[in-house]
């Protein structure tokens, strides 16, 4: 017998076994409420759609036809559009300053302390605080789609600017002395060849931040509020999926609650194709 | 010709004469000149005290065992050792006699006058093999002559033209390891510098693309002033005219090739180069 290659025990490769089926289980059972949740909004949900689902506005009456979503999908797209469009320049911005400028000095420490304490605050506060600032100081007017916006935007901010950070530190630092030692002063070192550079996973990032962000009803329910119609005037209140959602399970109808799993469908594929894309353009990013 | 480091850009004119310049074939050289350098890491006294002449239009060899300072000198030169948080330089480097340290020079001026090319190959991997070779006026912010002329100039000076011409479109990435380092020679010389840093610029490479990059030296010289790291003792013996040894951040002795490799004056010097100790 060979003393350097002993085969096996059996009693080792009993225990493998056993470890390899307990840890199949434990992953089985994990995913057992993912598939149930998705099996059962999917059953639900797809008998509500229709044509006529996503082409209506809520009507708002008890009697009769109830109208679809229109109004929820288009002010859900244009709140989160907005929010993307304040938070992604901020949230990438402060993430090159930490990574570019601040580095390890205190100033950098404390906003990436204060960024992670923002990625742990509840939703709902946020929504609150836009509420008091924006609506009940009564300044700029009541409710409306950009102060729902607004309190997305504050959600994804800190999102955005740890995967950003991230990202950006992914970048070899290489390129970084390489484009220098041209001659490159340091901001169009940025521009040219760190941003560029990073791109594909600041996108995945940002998808990944307003999937997030889709999905939030509490920063929307008191500043952009309930409304039926369809408004594509951010200074107005403005419907959303969430909001839809939250207010159509409330009722004691049938109907409305059958609108509210088609809405919560919508949701759920609209999040997953942003995912898609996220995972398609990390996959095309040359960092890994 | 003087070069032009101040904090004021160039006049078109300035820069005219300067790219003109430095695209003819024989261009006055520049010296530099180390007085009594020093560099730290933190606490760290990596260079200590160096004084030592680059030639014109000469090669300069520094080599030394590892950790003894020779990456450190070298970014001194072209002021990148200061991107390193916590670092620190004393002493004096001179292009001609203008001092790099003082405040009334721009460090992207130097950057531009004292190009460098790194251990292992760095081309921009967004770019195309164009795009990589025109980062270098682009990012030093160079304007003048046409970008397509100067691509393609920079690309032949570097020895890769002829392989490459047909596919400027397409990656610098996808080129092979050896190629990738020309290309980053040439992106180095795009700017028109003075002098070139190279920091074991062959080390990464196969001994073909070795000995290539080596007849480039050699022709580069005629044009730069060369400063070059290595390892490899044949390559400091073949491809320089001056050798400087150094050993714990000091230099121990600095003198034509020949003479480092056949008489050294210091012990220390004679035991390395005969492979004793390093
Ligand atoms: N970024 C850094 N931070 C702290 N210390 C450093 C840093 N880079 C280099 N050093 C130290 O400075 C000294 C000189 O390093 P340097 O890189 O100049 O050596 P070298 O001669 O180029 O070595 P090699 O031949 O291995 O490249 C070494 O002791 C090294 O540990
Ligand atoms: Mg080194």
């Amino acid at each position: 017998m060979n003393a350097v290659l002993r085969p096996v025990s059996k009693a080792r490769k009993r225990r493998d076994l056993a470890m390899r089926a307990s840890l199949g289980l434990a992953t089985a059972l994990a995913l057992v409420p993912l598939v149930l949740v998705l099996g059962y909004v999917a059953k639900r949900g797809l008998g509500a759609w229709s044509w006529h689902f996503f082409s209506t506005d809520p009507t708002g009456s008890f009697l009769g036809d109830p109208g679809g979503i229109k109004s929820a999908i288009l002010g859900t797209i244009l709140m989160v559009a907005l929010a993307t469009a304040i938070s992604v320049p901020v949230g990438v911005g402060v993430a090159l300053y930490l990574t570019e400028y601040g580095k390890n000095s205190w100033f950098a420490k404390a906003v990436r302390y204060f960024v992670d304490v923002m990625t742990g605050v509840p939703s709902i506060v946020f929504g609150l605080f836009v509420f008091i600032v924006l609506i009940l100081s009564g300044g700029v007017g009541g409710y409306a789609g950009w102060k729902g916006s607004v309190a997305l935007s504050l959600l994804m901010l800190p999102v955005v600017t740890r995967s950003a950070e991230v990202v950006l530190l992914l970048v070899p630092h290489t390129l970084r002395e390489s484009a220098l030692a041209l001659g490159s002063p340091r901001w169009r070192m940025i521009a040219k060849v760190v941003l560029p550079t990073a791109l594909p996973g600041l996108v995945t990032g940002s998808l990944l931040a307003v999937a997030r962000a889709a999905g939030e009803t509490a920063p929307l329910l008191f500043t952009a509020a309930i409304v039926n119609g369809t408004s594509l005037n951010l200074g107005q209140r403005m419907n959303s999926l969430p909001v839809q959602i939250f207010t159509d399970v409330g009722q004691a109808q049938d109907r409305l609650v059958a609108r509210a799993w088609g809405a919560a469908l919508t949701l759920v594929v609209l999040v997953l194709l942003l995912t898609l894309v996220a995972r398609y353009m990390s996959r095309r990013s040359r960092l890994t | 010709m003087t070069v032009s480091l101040s904090t004021h850009a160039e006049t078109p004119l300035e820069q005219k004469r300067r790219f003109e310049h430095g695209g003819t074939t024989m261009a006055a050289g520049h010296r530099v000149s180390l007085k009594n350098l020093s560099a730290w890491y933190e606490d760290q006294h990596a260079v200590k005290g160096v004084d030592l002449d680059f030639e014109p239009n000469k090669v300069t060899a520094i080599i030394g065992p590892s950790g003894c300072g020779k990456s450190t000198l070298l970014r001194c030169i072209n002021r990148m050792h200061e991107e390193i948080p916590g670092t620190r330089v004393e002493g004096e480097v001179l292009l001609d006699d203008q001092a790099l340290y003082s405040d009334a020079v721009d460090v992207t001026a130097v950057r531009r006058a004292i190009g460098m090319v790194f251990q292992k190959p760095n081309p921009f991997p967004t770019m195309s093999i164009f795009d990589n070779v025109a980062a270098g006026p682009r990012l030093s912010g160079t304007k003048g002559g046409d970008l397509r002329e100067r691509v393609e100039r920079s690309l032949r000076s570097a020895a890769l033209w002829d392989e490459v011409k047909d596919r400027l479109n397409q990656p610098g990435i996808g080129l092979s390891g050896g190629q990738q380092q020309r290309l980053c020679i040439a992106r180095a010389i795009s700017v028109e510098p003075e002098v070139v840093l190279m920091d074991e610029p062959a080390s990464a490479l196969d001994p073909a693309s070795t000995l290539r990059i080596e007849e480039l030296v050699e022709e580069l010289k005629t044009r730069y002033t060369i400063v070059i790291v290595t390892h490899n003792m044949q390559q400091a013996a073949r491809a320089s005219d001056t050798t400087a040894f150094m050993l714990d951040g000091e230099l121990i002795e600095a003198g034509p090739t020949e003479k480092i490799f056949t008489k050294p004056d210091d012990e220390r010097t004679e035991r390395y180069v005969s492979g004793k100790f390093g």
